[in-house]
């Protein structure tokens, strides 16, 4: 079998040397009304590391789905080594040896590593050859993987070794990753950083999706940035500076200077409205994802919950949010509490609902008799004035709202009642630049009236700037820490190895 | 409302009736039956005179009416209960079994008691398929339609064994007594009090889920219990379970009041498939409870006019069945069709909505 | 119990549990691909009356043929609404059954008269293999069955080696966990279930024209009797593996050969006991064998209009 990493572009022989490795022209892509890519290009050249950048919706994943076929451009161009190209499906892509590994992972997680690596291929299935591949390429990459394990036991930064595994196994020479880091620890980070260098220094193509810019400076060859769909920069790495790459994603100062964070407010001397004494949680096979946790919330402050996915802070947060009853411990809450969890459309919403019936959902448990509609669509009307919910009417169905809008809008319900505390988890993800700024202040405007606020965001920086203290959580166990990046960053990771 | 969705309301039904009419006058040509005096005895008898609007589609109309409802209460709650059938079986065995049971003279009393055995049966049968979800993650699906088959059996054991007629020759229950009979509310037509009650119920029903809190539960559950359970703090298995037998005491009302409005007997085969076509009325009403007044006397006049069709030109009635799954099956199609645009999640259910990532922990 | 009848329970045993097995690999092929097709029972129904039509014309064999055509019929339907046009898999599925129920009602009258007068047709007769049929008590149970039998028992390990052993089914199972992540592989999970769909109606339609061809001898209307429900429900028992299903189907038709056992011990009990008592059992069994099985994740969860 040939090697995993070829020096050569693959199969296909470039038409002139200076031919770039894949090259998207003028690529426009609408959904309904909503214009996604207007004029986006991006060329990039075999053996670097290309960064793509761009803020939330600036469609950068919508232009690497449509250059690994699993989107359609309406109007432009692909070409690979020079030539024209269509992507029909990924089925293409690979062909052309591109491989990608998206932001939420496709993995089948009942399934085992080898029948994950294997999946796609034609003919018999032999776990035996399967299995040697994945030893094989574990001992020339670096990425070591059991191919008999089950996904779903696997760590995340094992999930997302799998997946670029899998691409090496197609003999993919051109790795396209999404927002890679965005669910690592930082060694984890470097570590994979580490390895897309060494990969692209061996040959192969790496176009990296990133908005974290000082790891992309760390590694990129060359940048290209889209804002709202179109390219706005294509620079070398070695000609550009946090700075105006920021400027160039961002487009206008002002919506710089309203991201730049207000100083955290001193410690908070209010009452203690929310705490949790030795709380333990147990999931469903009886695994205790929180152990022992102990933690007071007082009136007027941001707490900021800092962890890397799944060392307990959900439990945390929706053991503080009244959500979840622990196994053990004792808990002392307000009777109303805020809550705003990460997977809006899942827990948040109720997506087919109008808006005031998404309004009148909170509480719905407790309402008793004839509902009063009359006085909940001036309420709902009136929070969306208050709340700048941009919508036709609180008559139309929440789906048909932005991100940002709804997510507004769930801020406004869980706050419509003034409780003495809100529980939020990631806040902002998903949302554009005005919209994370409007939800940002609207916390702190909250802590500011003498609530007390809970936030974690997966998103470190975030934390740090809204918080005015921190704990992490790791491996289940609550730890207080001094609010600086490097604190912070050491003890989210201790309990790992 | 709108007046593009009144528009829509109005319109769809009536597209739904022609494309019906359509479906069966190529089937009527293709099998060869002369698709003019066919048709014609099809109007005739669904829509030929006062009286046979009355005493045929109307009555026809009744018991697909509560068997609609009663889908259309499960499915906003989420709940695929294709055991509307066995139910509605089950409501006509216990209302039999009250009526001829209860000692003489007790009148509209005794009337009410019939129909709340209906009730209270219907919901039990149906509360059996719940806690098998509930408690042992049984489809619905699968435990609804088990328990029709059951249901049918049991019917044809009671009119065999316990509630046999006297001469013990037939296979059916004794007659009700006339006191215990719902009454008629046309002279000389068979159109019985039970109509009035199935759109009384409707109304209800449509009320009870617009304006009450419960009802609110209910849709929210039904539309996203994931969101119902963290934002509404709902209890989403109570409501299930609630919903559910609800479904059923609806479902059996309507084999009460088809006991004591129209046969005066329990059969086996009493019901011509009420529950299945049930399915047709709910989607058509687009599980709206008033709507499915409507949309319940479209398929009654079907049923009604499949009859006097096979009277007068022999035609097969099983040919209705045919008509009433193509109708089902353009409308879920022109429901996707129409909502291409807000892709994902499911038609009825709120279903699991796959935005997270994998790696997300499961609650 | 005499050793004639423990044989005669066995052999019934193993004819009620032929076309259920039949229909219960093909569904388990579609449930693994993320398809729940309500519109098995359709699709048997349609095998029936095709396998009738079919051993009427050209023989039980050309029949057995027919009939499984005429539920891979079936299930063009179920797959055009329910994967092209993505429409609710439950509601389409009933939908096709009515549909199935309807057609053959009608297409018979329309074929043979109002009366629908009893067309007998000659049915497939067993095959003996020599030895093994002569073992005592078994033997004949066994090794003496007509051809859908044997055919049911092959496909058992058929179904398994391309479902476990080829790259074909590894795609297929992965679009019944997670199709997303099929297509990212390269794979198309709308053919891949729609291949689920058709294999299942081809299957149906066998077991339909088992029904007919191999035990009853004529067509009734509703002859099916619910046998696709039964079949969705010996697929959850057998947790969605095919030697799971062998298994499950054996116990059903156990539980239906129970009436000729009763029969034969001259116990009087009413008929519709009988008619019963395998469907009360499976939900029993059902309820007890949870949470020990996992349905395929996707099971059910209609595709993206992208996938």
């Amino acid at each position: 079998m040939e090697r995993a990493v070829v020096v050569s572009s693959g199969t296909d022989r470039p038409v002139t040397a200076a031919a770039p490795r894949l090259a998207l022209g003028s690529i426009r892509r609408s959904y309904g009304s909503v214009l996604a890519l207007d004029d986006a290009s991006l060329s990039v050249a075999a053996g670097e590391v290309h960064a793509l950048l761009g803020e939330n919706g600036a469609g950068k994943s919508t232009m690497m789905k449509i250059a690994f076929g699993l989107d359609r451009a309406d109007v432009g161009t692909i070409h690979i080594d020079g030539r024209p190209t269509t992507m029909r499906s990924p089925r293409d892509a690979m062909a052309h040896g591109i491989g990608m590994v998206q932001q939420h992972f496709a993995l089948v997680d009942a399934m085992t590593v080898a029948e994950n690596v294997a999946l796609g291929g034609i003919g018999a299935f032999s776990l035996e050859a399967t299995a040697a591949t994945i030893r094989r390429i574990g001992v020339e990459s670096g990425l070591d993987l059991d191919p008999g394990a089950i996904v779903r036991d696997l760590p995340i930064g094992a999930q997302q070794r799998l997946e670029i595994v899998k691409a090496l196994a197609r003999r993919t020479t051109t790795l396209i990753l999404d927002e890679p880091t965005a669910v690592l620890s930082p060694t984890e980070s470097t570590e994979l950083l580490e390895w897309i260098r060494r990969f692209a220094d061996s040959g192969g193509t790496v176009i990296l999706i990133a908005h974290k810019l000082r790891e992309v400076l760390s590694v990129a060859d060359r940048v290209t940035v889209l804002r709202r769909g179109r390219t706005v920069l294509s620079a070398l790495a070695s000609d550009v500076t946090e700075d105006s790459l920021a400027g160039a994603m961002l487009g206008d100062s002002a919506a710089r200077a309203k991201v730049s964070a207000p100083a955290p407010a001193a410690a908070s001397n209010g009452p203690v409205v929310l705490s949790v004494t030795g709380v333990s949680v147990a999931d469903a096979t009886g695994i205790e994802r929180l152990r022992d946790a102990t933690l007071e919330v007082r009136a007027g402050e941001i707490v900021g919950v800092a962890a890397i996915e799944g060392a307990g802070q959900r439990e945390l947060l929706r053991v503080l949010a009244g959500r979840m009853a622990p196994t053990r411990g004792t808990v002392h809450l307000p009777a109303s509490i805020g809550f705003a969890p990460e997977d809006r459309h899942r827990d948040a919403v109720v997506l087919d609902a109008t808006l005031t019936e998404n309004v009148a959902l909170r509480g719905a448990g407790q309402r008793r008799g004839i509902i009063g509609w009359d006085a909940l669509r001036s309420t709902t009307t009136a929070m969306m004035k208050a709340r700048d919910v941009r919508a036709d009417s609180e008559a139309v169905t929440i789906r048909t709202l932005s991100g940002g809008n709804q997510q507004k809008l769930v801020l406004g319900r869980e706050l419509a009642d003034a409780p003495p505390a809100l529980v939020v988890e990631n806040p902002t993800r998903g949302l554009d630049i005005r919209a994370t700024a409007d939800v940002q202040a609207a916390l702190r405007a909250a802590r500011d009236a003498g609530m007390a606020v809970v936030v974690y965001s997966s998103d470190l920086d975030e934390v740090l700037s809204l918080a005015d203290r921190v704990v992490v959580v790791a491996a289940g166990r609550i730890r207080d820490v001094p609010s600086d990046r490097e604190s912070v960053g050491r003890a989210m990771l201790s309990g790992v190895s | 409302m709108t007046s593009r969705t009144v528009l829509r309301a109005l319109l769809e039904p009536l597209l739904a009736g022609m494309l019906a009419l359509l479906v069966l006058a190529v089937l009527l040509g293709a099998s060869g039956y002369p698709v003019g005096e066919a048709l014609t005895a099809l109007w005739q008898g669904a829509f030929g005179s006062w009286s046979v609007i009355a005493s045929g589609t109307l009555v026809r109309a009744t018991p697909l009416l509560f068997a609609g409802l009663a889908v259309a209460v499960a499915f906003r709650a989420g709940i695929l209960n294709i055991g509307a059938e066995g139910q509605l079986l089950i409501g006509a065995a216990a209302a039999t079994a009250m009526a001829v049971n209860l000692p003489p003279g007790l009148g509209a009393a005794g009337l009410l008691l019939a129909l709340g055995a209906g009730v209270l049966c219907g919901g039990a049968w149906a509360a059996i398929a719940a806690v098998l979800r509930l408690r042992f993650g049984v489809l619905e699906v699968i435990s609804t339609i088990m328990l029709n088959v059951i249901a049918l059996n049991i019917t044809g054991l009671l009119v065999r064994g316990p509630l046999q007629e006297p001469t013990r020759t037939f296979p059916q229950s004794a007659l009700i007594d006339q006191a215990l009979r719902l009454p008629r509310v046309i002279p000389g037509t068979r159109l019985h009090a039970g109509v009035v009650l199935a759109v009384v119920t409707a109304l209800v029903i449509g009320w009870f889920l617009r304006a009450t809190a419960p009802g609110f539960r209910l849709r929210m559950t039904g539309a996203n219990p994931h969101a119902a359970a963290s934002t509404g703090r709902i209890d989403v298995a109570r409501v299930t379970l609630l919903a559910f037998i609800s479904s059923g005491a609806i479902a059996g009302l309507g084999g009460a009041v088809e006991v004591t409005g129209v046969t005066y007997a329990l059969y086996e085969n009493l019901s011509p498939g009420y529950g299945y076509t049930a399915i047709a009325v709910a989607l058509l009403a687009r599980l709206n409870p008033a709507r499915a007044i409507g949309s319940a006397v479209i398929f009654g006049a079907l049923e009604a006019g499949a009859s006097a069709m096979q009277r007068e030109a022999q035609v097969p009635a099983g040919m209705v069945g045919v008509v009433e799954a193509c109708v089902i099956l353009v409308l879920v199609a022109s429901e996707w069709i129409g909502a291409r645009a807000a892709a994902g999640g499911r038609l009825i259910r709120g279903g699991t909505p796959r935005s997270g990532p994998t790696s997300a922990p499961a609650t | 119990m005499s050793a004639q009848t423990a044989t005669d329970f066995l052999d019934a045993s193993i004819r009620s549990a032929t076309p259920l097995l039949l229909a219960a690999l093909g569904e388990t092929v579609a449930e693994r691909s993320g398809v729940i097709n309500v519109g098995l029972e359709g699709a048997i129904i349609a095998g029936c009356l095709a396998g009738l039509v079919g051993a009427a014309e050209f023989g039980p064999m050309a029949g057995l043929a027919i009939a499984g055509a005429a539920g891979l019929g079936i299930a063009i339907i179920f797959a055009v609404v329910a994967i092209a046009l993505a429409a609710d898999q439950i509601i389409t599925g009933t939908a096709i059954t009515m549909l199935g129920l309807g057609l053959t009602s009608t297409l018979y009258r329309v074929l043979y008269g109002d009366g629908g007068a009893a067309l007998q047709t000659p049915t497939l007769s067993p095959i003996g293999i020599p030895l093994l049929r002569d073992i005592p008590l078994i033997g004949s149970a066994l090794f003496d069955q007509p051809v859908p039998t044997y055919l049911a028992a092959l496909l058992v390990p058929a179904v398994w080696w391309g479902m476990y052993r080829t790259q074909f089914g590894l795609a297929l199972r992965a679009t019944g966990e997670n199709p997303a992540a099929a297509r990212a592989s390269g794979i198309s999970p709308k053919n891949m279930q729609s291949f689920g769909i058709l294999f299942g109606g081809l299957c149906g339609g066998l077991a339909g024209g088992t029904l007919v061809l191999a035990q009853v001898g004529t067509f009734a209307e509703g002859m099916s009797a619910g046998r696709g429900f039964v079949a969705i429900a010996i697929v959850a028992l057998g947790r969605w593996h095919p030697v799971g299903a062998a298994l499950a189907a054996l116990i059903f038709g156990m539980a239906s050969a129970l009436q000729f056992l009763f029969q034969a011990l001259d116990l009087k009990l009413p008929y519709q006991l009988f008619l019963a008592l395998p469907y009360a059992l499976t939900l029993a069994a059902l309820a007890l064998a949870s949470g020990r099985y996992r349905a395929p994740k996707s099971l059910g969860v209609r595709l993206n209009v992208a996938d």
